[in-house]
């Protein structure tokens, strides 16, 4: 009898324990809001819209814009660790959409392009939150332009992170020489592979149902 | 094989060489070989025999315990059946016949009225005035007499008596229509006395078809109490009618419950987290369904409460006054978390409006966040059935009682049908290998055929000769 009951318990302990590994999601965009490319906002503001909508009880999502010097807190335009709770959650998520939308309303457009401090920013963010998938999207047209003294050499520790590049826009000299859009898609995949991460490039934005 | 054609330099004498010597060594251990055979042959048939006969012996054992449950249970409905009818013929006495002598008073006295009437009421006809035509008569001859006085007292009388005789027909008519208002007054009672025993030969017959039902389920129980081939093809074909009528109705309930499920499930989240996992799955998911469960274990007691199911004898067996607060207890339960489903339902329904127009605002659609004028009418009717669901799956317990009793009736007799079966191929199986031997110690011989010939040959000649010398010791 006493074995029989020992035998549920444990049985019934197995059964309780959760699995450690954590299921959330977590999203790091990166806007660029370098030169003209600031005007492609409203474009980065639907892909938030929709990736609210993709978003569920304990994921985190960021937004923060890639300026002069990007590896900083204060570049976060809007941040949520959403709630477990549906009603709280909605809650969130209008909150966020509305600051992401007053941002695009006043956004000025920043002289330097720092994409490695934003990815940094965001794999600091992303380990912090402890999200079980971890995905930084970069809605920008990949072109880094930093200010002198700025030392971006660093390779970034990617493992575990899924990089998706978003709308990245052909830039004038990239219409005259394709070869160096091709070349700066190919240095940014090796980057990311590099180190461990998974290298994506959406620019219909149409499809985004793969996004997340 | 080339060094086996190889022994001799010719490989056709080799092979010939390798017959004779094979078929000599086959032959010499014909017998041991032909034994072996028939030894295993023999052992496996007996294995599927035995083993056969076991399972014969486990089927003949179930189907006597699943007779004696069937009987069981058949016993059991049947007395209930039984203990109800006396119940109804109780109350029907009770209800009534209990006032039947208040009933006999009300008829006597009403008989007792209607005879006072009647005498009442007896016509008694006035006199015939016989001599007031003699008056007339003695006046006539007044007349033609000539004798004017005494015509004129004899007139005078004449008068006075016809007038005495108006009266007594004015006041006979009175009495006649005194006693026809009698007669009338009578009829009520009439009607009272009908309507009394008419309801009482009602009462009286609906205790006699009553005697004629328990006559009816009195004869069927005395054919369980003999186990009678009969009542056990009845309880039977009843089982498993019972049970797939019970398995139906329990897939309904299934149904309903499910749609509780999703009632409740999503506000539930709200309440307990929507992220948190017990195993694998969501905590508020886990806390629906025991809501929904608890509900039924509720409903199951209320039953229980009320003796309409008997799957807890213990219930069954309180004491009335506990038992009628337990009903108390388990309706105010069942009541609360009605209430509470109720709740949660509205709760799904101002959180899917939320999602809806926070998605709509994702979309860039606001104008789609608008709610409809009619919407509260599916407001109400969630919160409905959130409330009436609960209730409507109390009566989950009635077809639960019958499916479990009627499910070990039609677990035996499937397990039997296996048994059956089972024994069936076991034995076909130890006769195959019976006949397998047979055909084995054939197959062995055919190619022994030519020692085999030689032998019968030898065997012959050696009859034929031992017969020979008998014949000549005889004639010797």
């Amino acid at each position: 009898m006493k074995r029989s009951i020992v035998l549920t318990l444990c049985v019934l302990l197995a059964s309780c324990s959760n699995d450690t590994a954590p299921r959330n999601t977590g999203v790091y965009m990166l806007l660029d809001t370098s030169g003209t490319y600031a005007e492609e906002l409203i474009k980065a503001e639907q892909i938030i819209r929709f990736t609210l909508s993709r978003l569920d009880a304990s994921d985190s999502f960021a937004v923060a814009r890639i300026d002069t010097g990007s590896f900083s807190e204060r570049d976060i335009i809007a941040k949520a660790s959403f709630d477990d709770r549906p009603s709280a959650i909605n809650r969130q998520k209008r909150l966020f959409a509305q600051q992401v939308s007053e941002f695009v309303e006043n956004a000025k457009p920043a002289p330097y392009t720092d994409i490695t401090g934003g990815l940094l920013q965001a794999v600091e963010f992303l380990n912090e939150k402890g999200t079980g998938t971890k995905t930084i999207l970069i809605f920008s047209d990949l072109k880094e332009d930093l200010e002198k003294g700025y030392i971006r050499d660093i390779d970034v520790e990617l493992e575990g992170f899924d990089v998706i590049a978003l709308n990245v826009t052909k830039l004038r000299s990239d219409n005259i020489d394709p070869r160096e859009y091709l070349d700066r898609l190919n240095a940014w995949q090796g980057r990311v592979e590099k180190t461990g991460g998974q290298w994506r490039v959406i620019n219909d934005l149409d499809g985004l149902e793969g996004l997340l | 094989m080339s060094f086996m054609l190889g022994i001799t330099p010719w490989p056709a004498v080799s092979a010939l060489l390798w017959i004779v010597l094979i078929n000599a060594a086959l032959y010499l251990i014909r017998n041991t070989v032909h034994k072996a055979i028939q030894a295993a042959a023999q052992g496996l048939h007996r294995s599927f025999r035995m083993a056969s006969k076991a399972v014969s012996r486990s089927e003949t054992n179930l189907a006597v315990r699943n007779r004696d449950v069937l009987l069981a249970a058949g016993r059991e409905a049947k007395e209930r059946i039984i203990e109800r009818e006396f119940d109804r013929i109780n109350e029907t006495v009770r209800k009534d016949l209990a006032n039947y002598s208040a009933l006999h008073r009300s008829l006597s006295e009403s008989i007792g009225r209607i005879e006072k009437d009647h005498q009442e009421a007896v016509d008694v006809p006035p006199d015939p005035p016989g001599w007031v035509k003699a008056v007339g008569a003695v006046a006539d001859m007044d007349a033609k007499d000539g004798r004017a006085h005494i015509g004129s007292i004899l007139s005078d009388i004449h008068k006075s008596l016809v007038k005495a005789h108006k009266e007594a027909m004015t006041a006979y008519h009175a009495a006649s229509a005194k006693r026809h208002k009698l007669l009338r007054h009578m009829r009520p009672d009439w009607r009272k006395i009908q309507q009394t025993l008419a309801a009482v030969g009602k009462s009286v017959d609906s205790l006699l078809s009553r005697s004629v039902t328990i006559d009816r389920h009195m004869q069927e129980y005395e054919d369980m109490i003999h186990g009678h081939d009969r009542a056990m093809s009845v309880l039977s074909s009843s089982s498993l009618v019972n049970f797939f009528v019970s398995a139906f109705v329990l897939c309904i309930a299934i149904g309903g419950a499910t749609i509780n499920f999703s009632l409740i499930a999503r506000p539930m989240a709200e309440m307990v987290g929507g992220t948190s996992l017990i195993g694998d799955f969501r905590t508020a998911d886990i806390a629906a369904l025991v809501i929904i469960l608890v509900e039924i274990s509720m409903g199951l007691f209320l039953m229980e409460s009320l003796r309409i199911t008997r799957l807890f004898p213990v219930i069954g067996a309180l004491p009335d006054k506990t038992r009628v607060r337990m009903i108390y207890i388990t309706f105010t339960i069942l009541f609360l978390l009605a209430g509470v489903e109720a709740g949660l339902a509205y709760m799904r329904e101002v959180l899917l409006h939320d999602e809806l127009a926070t998605s709509a605002l994702l979309r860039g659609d606001a104008g789609a966040t608008a709610t409809g004028e009619y919407m509260w009418i599916t407001t109400a009717a969630q919160m409905g059935m959130g409330f009436i669901l609960p209730f409507a799956l109390t009566f989950v317990a009635i077809p639960m009682e019958t499916f479990v009793h009627s499910l070990r009736t039609v677990l035996g007799l499937m397990v039997i049908s296996v048994l059956r079966a089972l024994a069936l191929a076991l034995r076909l199986l130890g006769n195959i290998f019976l006949y397998l031997g047979t055909l084995l110690q054939q197959v062995y011989d055919l190619p022994l055929f030519v020692p085999l010939w030689i032998e019968e040959r030898m065997a012959k000649a050696e009859a034929r000769g031992a017969s020979d010398q008998g014949l000549k010791g005889a004639r010797l």
